[in-house]
């Protein structure tokens, strides 16, 4: 009983809830066709804008104003980096991996550093340097036709027992995450400095490093999920990445993190990616039109944050 | 004598409960016509909690509040302020985006219409003027560019100011914390003469002679209840700490302390405005006061010292590593959504890993170790910080600082608010630490606490003034320095 | 509730440099604008003109109406991320219903203003953090409008086609507007009474309700000022463009963030500025094609020219603050 207590009051059950009853709904209105092939195909989209949403995660955490909006530029490009390098050829997918990783990382060196040496709210810092990397990514990618080796695209698809591989990599991910947000100096510090910048500075935490190391891993972990989505979905293009903008600040939100800083976890961040990867699954199937799925979507976010609600404030 | 004054606020039986901690347990308390309360007890005691009962910012759980003899049924701020009950709350309560005449506007509802702001300036700098003459504040300056002495005045004065809303009682709490000696003076003075005129005050002070020397009476608090009331004359600077409990049997730190030999090298600062040659050395085992007027680069001169310690800079020279106990706990040091232990552990976790994993047991163990050597009052140390009164949570900030692997401690004014009990205690344990080999850099605003010093140095203007021995040292010679003209 | 944002104020800089600083930001976001149309003379001079005005400045006026929008809600500390796709919806319905059937219009856009204040007091009685709740509400909005209008069309009403093409003589209308919104949006809130109120709301909201006011009510004050200027920039912008489409106001959302950022706001602590923001708005909107167009710099980097002037800006921001410290 007291287990069940102590669960309900994670803030991340409650993402994991919605996705169950979004996938009951559907199964129930499919009369119960086609409910495991569901969750195979949520599990291998899911993962897309888990990888994304901890890099994003841990970016709120940093406090207000903190998020990066680069995000959808840096997917495109760096999918078509991975593309270009690995042409087509199954020796070249590591190296192309580590080039999307290094594109990724590097988009977000640039980004803090616009943070660091403008002291520009990130918001607008990231905002300024998307601009800039959609550009050329425009100008690089133009007429890029080059298919992702058929190794890569295979792994990138690949399941076993109908979870995808990916999948179970991912959850290994996210649970170095999770040990790295709670347990390591790094994750402590970044939680220190979303609650008080300047007491975590006091208290003797390197905030410069900190930070710096939290917009580079986002950029990073942004490289490796264009490269991945182009392996997914068998090529890139500019727009590959548009959608995670707000898929990535939504499952961070949902997941149970605060928006003010200094309180974060990672299982939310998976429950909230299930949960909109089903909850568009659901509205396909009941074949409503864009309009509707669409405010739909807007209502029911709207209607989870309302009903998880904010923070009792604390002071 | 007492009782034939008309009350102007009475509460009966008072209760108030945060979840499990009882804050306030039954309270019968009083102020009448023309007269100013002296409020004391220790942190955590139930004095702010009762203010905001009678400021009407907070419910009472149980008991009834009058107001000049009638029952308030339903007592709220928008009731109090038109009863003529206002409070200077101890957290600043300024928009620092907001000019002080438009601060001055937030307070008074009537200040509207046509003309508003020319009457909102005129009104803020006349109170300013009364009460502290050469306050050198200008009604269209930004709240948040004012040093924060300077914001505090604003305060107290534009609770004083009058509109069409009645003046009959102010609630003071702790209004001289952040002003130097000499505003210090200019407030209380005004608060006497507004006593004079008829007007009432409830004042909450931990500068005990503050209290003893400008209240009627003397109302004293503990646990939750009052345990002493009675007119100021009948008390003492002892019967009062005795009334409010802990600190018997104390000594005052004077000469006791066996002199060491100075140890190596920890320090060697020269603040960033000096024009002559004189520097801050600190040597190990030594306990160095930072003194003079409020806001005079003390601070500066700390934060710059933390931050050398990590990066060169020109002027300074630091060789162990530091730690900061800071003075502003909710600015520069509580983390909220942390727990005490977690609040304690941050400064020390390099060495609380086992591999690359912070260790959760040695993070209690090295919490629990504090909680006993410093008294932290906490049924858990797993508890929210917040859980604790402020006088623990400062506890907790100093158990951060001497629990980290620094040799060199700064407290930047750390006692700022703390009751006498909690000082006493922190006193024996900076003596200790010293005594093993730690070195003390303390910028306070109390000048008693500099007899725990070796050495101070005087600060003006943002340079070091005077260096005095302990032996040398007496308050003249600190006010001396900090008013004379020798910059 | 700490009085003062750790970070935003110098803790003892002295009172003098903070508020030369503070002036010299204030003056930014005209130099910026003075800048940018330095540039346009030199490159083009014939630009300079009542008609060259007309032209490079006609989204102007929405743009600034957007920017007015999104610094009522940064005021009070919070963020519209859906001011864009509202600004879009807007645009569907007055591009429809607002023409055919005019009761309807009224009825509906006012009714969003409604749904902006109710908005207001849903994230504060359960303290939600607003980016969330408007991230959402840009599905809804755009959403809606693919339901008002699914394929770009419409037609914008008479009346409104013939205030948007208002010519007044020697000065431009655009500049005529963007004058007449700044000193009208200065005025309401940096000069009344209840003003202050509003801004203190974001500045220390504790102190507030200490001193008697409401934060529901200054809270829903905002949001629905948000909903009224997003519903007039909607409308200017149909106006102008004579037709609508579900996207047609997408990109404001950023637009309008970064808009009162050049103008001068930050995004916590109440410190915003209604003449810098539409000055903010007026230097993106020549900024964003006008300029660029003149230096021949090819579509490609159009988008990351746009970057980039806005970095420079902040950068000069950021220097002037430094120097001052």
């Amino acid at each position: 009983m007291t287990s069940v207590r102590t669960l309900l009051e994670k803030p991340w059950i409650w993402s994991f809830v919605g996705a169950l009853v979004v996938w009951l709904a559907t199964v129930a209105f499919t009369g119960g066709y086609g409910g495991g092939g569901m969750v195979t195909a949520a599990l291998s989209l899911a993962v897309f804008t888990v990888i994304v949403g901890v890099g994003q995660m841990f970016v709120i955490t940093l406090g207000p104003g903190n998020v990066d909006l680069s995000l959808p530029a840096n997917i495109g490009l760096a999918s078509a980096v991975a593309m270009k390098v690995m042409g087509g050829s199954d020796a070249m997918i590591v190296v192309g991996l580590l080039a999307a990783l290094a594109c990724g990382a590097a988009i977000g060196t640039i980004n803090y550093l616009l943070i660091w040496a403008l002291r520009i709210p990130p918001i607008i810092a990231t905002l300024s340097a998307s601009f800039v990397i959609q550009s050329v990514d425009i100008s690089y990618g133009r007429g890029l036709q080059i298919k992702p080796p058929p190794g890569f695209a295979d792994f990138t698809n690949w399941q076993i027992l109908g979870i995808p591989v990916l999948a179970m990599l991912t959850v290994v991910f996210t649970i170095g995450a999770a040990l790295a947000l709670q347990r390591m100096i790094y994750g402590r510090s970044v939680l220190a400095i979303g609650q008080n910048i300047r007491a975590a500075w006091l208290a003797g935490v390197n905030v410069g490093r900190i930070r710096f190391l939290t917009y580079t891993l986002c950029g990073a972990l942004g490289g490796i999920d264009g490269a991945l989505l182009a392996g997914y979905f068998r090529g890139a293009n500019v727009d590959i990445g548009n959608e995670y903008l707000l898929a990535s600040i939504a499952v961070v939100v949902i997941g149970g993190t605060s928006v003010a800083g200094g309180k974060a976890n990672v299982p939310g961040v998976w429950g909230a990616g299930l949960f909109l990867v089903l909850l568009l699954t659901m509205l396909n199937t009941f074949g409503v039109s864009a309009g509707v799925r669409l405010v739909l979507t807007g209502l029911i976010i709207v209607g989870v944050i309302t009903a998880a609600g904010g923070e009792k404030a604390v002071r | 004598m007492l009782q034939a004054i008309a009350d102007i606020v009475r509460l009966n039986g008072a209760e108030k409960h945060f979840g499990a901690v009882r804050a306030l347990n039954g309270v019968d308390f009083h102020v009448g016509a023309g007269e100013c309360v002296g409020l004391v007890g220790h942190n955590g005691a139930g004095k702010s909690t009762l203010m905001h009962m009678v400021a009407g910012t907070l419910r009472p759980d149980g008991g009834q509040i009058a107001v000049r003899g009638n029952q308030e049924a339903s007592y709220s701020v928008a009731r109090a302020l038109e009863l003529g009950i206002r409070c200077v709350f101890q957290e600043l309560s300024l928009c620092p985006n907001l000019s002080v005449a438009e601060n001055t506007r937030i307070n008074h509802p009537s200040l509207a219409g046509f003309g508003w702001r020319r009457r909102a300036a005129d009104l803020i700098r006349a109170k300013l003027d009364e009460i502290f003459p050469d306050h050198g504040i200008a009604a269209d300056d930004i709240a948040g560019d004012l040093s924060i002495g300077r914001r505090q005045m604003v305060e107290v004065a534009r609770a004083f100011t009058l509109t069409s809303e009645p003046l009959h009682l102010v609630i003071l709490d702790e209004p001289t914390s952040s002003l130097d000696a000499h505003t210090a003076g200019q407030l209380l003075s005004f608060v006497r003469r507004f006593i004079e005129n008829g007007g009432s005050c409830i004042l909450i002070s931990h500068v005990l002679g503050e209290v003893l020397q400008n209240a009627d009476r003397i109302v004293v608090m503990r646990d939750g209840k009052v345990v002493v009331a009675d007119a100021a004359d009948v008390f003492d600077r002892d019967r009062l700490v005795a009334a409010m409990g802990g600190a018997e049997g104390h000594q005052r730190a004077a000469a006791e302390t066996p002199k060491t030999e100075p140890g190596a090298l920890r320090v060697r600062a020269r603040p960033a405005r000096q024009q002559d040659g004189k520097e801050l050395v600190a040597r190990a085992g030594e306990i160095i006061g930072l003194a003079g007027l409020a806001g005079h680069g003390q601070t500066d001169l700390l934060l710059a010292i933390f931050s050398a310690a990590s990066r060169a800079r020109p002027g300074i020279e630091v060789t162990a590593p530091v730690a900061l106990v800071a003075g502003d706990r909710q600015s520069d040091g509580i983390f909220a959504q942390w727990s005490i232990a977690q609040n304690i552990g941050i400064r020390s976790l390099a060495r609380l890993r086992n591999g690359l994993l912070i260790s959760p047991q040695r993070e209690a163990e090295l919490a629990e170790f504090w909680k006993k050597k410093i008294g932290i009052r906490t049924p858990d140390m797993n508890n929210n910080i917040y859980s604790l009164s402020g006088g623990n949570q400062q506890k907790a900030l100093f158990a951060r600082a001497l629990g980290s692997d620094a040799k060199i401690v700064l407290m930047d004014d750390p006692m700022r608010g703390v009751d006498i009990g909690t000082k006493l205690e922190v006193y024996d344990l900076v003596r200790e630490e010293a005594a093993k080999g730690r070195t003390f850099l303390w910028y306070t605003t109390e000048t008693e606490e500099l007899d725990n010093c070796d050495r101070v140095y005087v600060f003006k203007n943002g340079r070091i003034v005077a260096n005095l021995r302990r032996d040398e040292l007496t308050e003249e010679k600190i006010i001396q320095s900090s008013f004379g003209d020798a910059a | 509730m700490t009085a003062i944002a750790p970070g935003t104020v110098p803790k003892a800089s002295p009172r003098g440099s903070a508020a030369r600083a503070r002036m010299l930001r204030g003056l930014l976001p005209a130099l910026s604008l003075a800048l940018v149309l330095i540039a346009i003379a030199w490159l083009n001079p014939r630009a300079i003109s009542y008609f060259g005005f007309n032209l490079m400045l006609n989204l102007a006026i929405p743009i600034a109406l957007a920017t007015i929008a999104q610094m009522f809600v940064i005021a009070g500390n919070e963020l519209d991320l859906s001011i864009g796709t509202f600004v879009g919806f807007v645009g569907c319905v007055t591009a429809t219903w607002l023409r055919d059937t005019p009761l309807i219009g009224i009825f509906v856009l006012l009714g969003s203003i409604g749904v902006y204040a109710l908005l207001g007091a849903l994230i504060h009685l359960r303290n939600l953090p607003s980016i969330v709740v408007t991230l959402g509400m840009s599905f809804v909005w755009q959403g809606l409008a693919i339901l008002v209008l699914p394929k770009p069309g419409g037609k914008a009403p008479a009346w409104l086609l013939s205030i948007m093409s208002f010519k007044p003589p020697y000065i431009p209308f655009p500049i005529l507007a963007a004058l007449l919104i700044a000193v009208v949006v200065h005025f309401g809130l940096m000069r009344t009474s209840y003003g202050v109120i509003l801004r203190g709301s974001g500045g220390n909201a504790a102190a507030l309700r200490r001193a008697g006011w409401s934060l529901l009510r200054t809270k829903v004050a905002l949001f629905a000022l948000t909903g009224l200027f997003g519903v007039l920039s909607g409308m200017a912008l149909i106006g102008i463009t004579t037709s609508a489409d579900a996207n047609i106001g997408n990109g404001y959302t950023l637009l309008s963030i970064a808009g009162v950022i050049l103008g001068g706001g930050e995004f916590v602590g109440g410190r915003v500025s209604p003449i810098g923001a539409v000055l903010g708005a007026l230097t993106l909107a020549l900024a964003a094609s006008p300029l660029l167009t003149f230096m021949h710099i090819p579509p490609d980097w159009q988008v990351a020219a746009n970057g980039a002037i806005l970095i420079i800006v902040l950068a000069a921001r950021v220097l002037i603050s430094r120097r001052e410290r």
